[in-house]
């Protein structure tokens, strides 16, 4: 069991490296030049103005809450998807009210325009 | 000393799977794309460089090897580099629980996790972060849009994918991706659980950024979207972990839906290879037909079509394998 998740750690840490390795190889054998125009950043030929690090549209954030809502509901379905044969009718009704209060909320955000791109 | 070895024997697994990767999900990758995209557009495509053009990808990464690695002066230099690290290594841990066929009684699989297909899309959302990381470190707007709509578009299909893989574990009653190959032994899970293949199958397209959902790049808005600043190697490794996770997405859909390696005649192996790079054909198909969708479009079809319709698809599948016991 714990194999397992040493398997997951090296491949980690051996696929880091693994990519490192390109990168040093262009670090060792590629031209060297630098003059002020090519390290400014590019927006289409024209000078660029300002930090790209400004306020951005909201709209963004509310999706992501939305999706952490959810997601979390995915995680309580993952373990009762591989037991609820085995117990029976009774689970199936529980999940049955957990999703349909989970659906309830979902409608409400939806009539409530949270869902909407404007 | 069985520990060191584990961990020789997993490093050597590594090295196998990285190269594997690079060679067949990259390299091939990108040619097919090409190559396909010449037959779909009537023109030839890469033709010079090797047989039929075969060599032409092995040309470019050697050219992209020589180029030299621009940061912009702007950027956040730790940030900016280590978002291609993340990328490429986020599509190769999915490789970890993909059974690659059969040889006897021995599965080709790196490791086979008792939560494997949990495992694999917790690792593949991983990528998201490396994107949105690249667009923001690179301090350029185009690229921070493209960041900020792939982590929008990201984290809204992983659901509706979430619900196709959990509705296939209630019917294989494991997220072993062995047990679930096995609990296909009579019937592929595509003919019984048809809505969740097309959630799975649209949603695993999102997940890759590609046409029509290829909004993060964007090549006519947003130059090139999140890797607009990246040049040389670093670029090729955003390329890399784009294709990985593109056949890893593959292989993931005939390991859950089309039977794995199962089939008749053929060594499972190829079977299996077969399947998964025609899961790859129809996803090259579908962008070289489709135009772009916009972005409330997008969120649209996941949030306001695919999330009900997966709900559902669980209850009506809780409902059957209950009443049928």
């Amino acid at each position: 069991m714990l194999v397992d998740w040493l398997y997951v750690a090296v491949f980690g840490v051996v696929g880091v490296l693994l990519a490192v390795l390109p990168l040093a190889i262009v670090w060792l054998i590629s031209p060297r030049g630098e003059y002020p125009q090519k390290l400014l950043t590019y927006e289409s030929g024209v000078v660029p103005f300002g930090q790209a690090w400004s306020q951005f549209n909201v709209r963004y954030y509310l999706f992501s809450l939305a999706f952490v809502l959810f997601d979390v509901e995915v995680i309580y379905l993952y373990p009762w998807a591989i037991v609820f044969k085995e117990l029976g009718a009774v689970a199936f009704m529980e999940m049955f009210v957990f999703l349909a209060i989970l659906f309830l909320a979902f409608i409400y955000a939806w009539r409530k325009g949270a869902l909407e791109w404007v | 000393m069985s520990w060191a070895l584990e961990i020789l024997k997993a490093s050597l697994y590594a090295v196998i799977v990285f190269t594997f990767a690079a060679v067949f999900a990259a390299m091939l990758g990108v040619y097919l794309e090409r190559k396909i995209s010449g037959w779909i557009q009537a023109r030839v495509g890469p033709k010079h460089v090797g047989p039929q053009g075969i060599l032409q990808t092995v040309a470019d990464t050697i050219k992209l090897l020589q180029k030299e690695n621009i940061v912009p002066r702007n950027a956040d230099f730790l940030v900016f580099s280590t978002a291609p690290l993340i990328v490429t290594v986020a599509a190769l841990l999915g490789y970890v629980v993909i059974p690659w066929g059969k040889l006897g009684d021995w599965i080709l699989i790196v490791r086979d996790l008792n939560i494997g297909v949990l495992y694999f899309a917790a690792v593949s959302s991983l990528i998201v972060i490396g994107i949105l990381t690249g667009g923001w470190s690179s301090n350029n707007k185009y690229a921070l849009l493209g960041g900020l709509r792939s982590a929008s578009q990201l984290i809204s299909y992983e659901l509706p994918l979430g619900f196709a893989i959990i509705s296939v574990a209630m019917m294989a009653g494991s997220l072993s991706t062995v047990d679930i190959v096995n609990a296909q032994r009579d019937v592929w899970f595509v003919f019984k659980q048809p809505l969740a293949f097309l959630i799975f199958l649209i949603a695993a397209a999102a997940e890759t950024n590609r046409i029509p959902f290829d909004l993060p790049e964007a090549e006519s808005e947003l130059v090139a979207g999140y890797f607009a600043e990246y040049t040389g190697m670093r670029f090729a490794l955003f390329q890399l972990g784009e294709y990985a996770e593109m056949l890893a997405m593959a292989a993931m859909t005939t390991v859950l839906f089309l039977g794995g390696w199962r089939g008749p005649w053929l060594p499972p192996i190829l079977w299996f290879f077969i399947k998964t790079y025609a899961v790859v054909f129809f996803f090259m198909w579908v962008r070289w037909t489709y135009p772009r969708l916009r972005i409330d479009q997008l969120l649209n079809l996941s949030w306001k079509v695919l999330l009900p319709l997966g709900l559902l698809n669980i209850l009506g599948t809780g409902l059957v394998v209950t009443l049928a016991r």
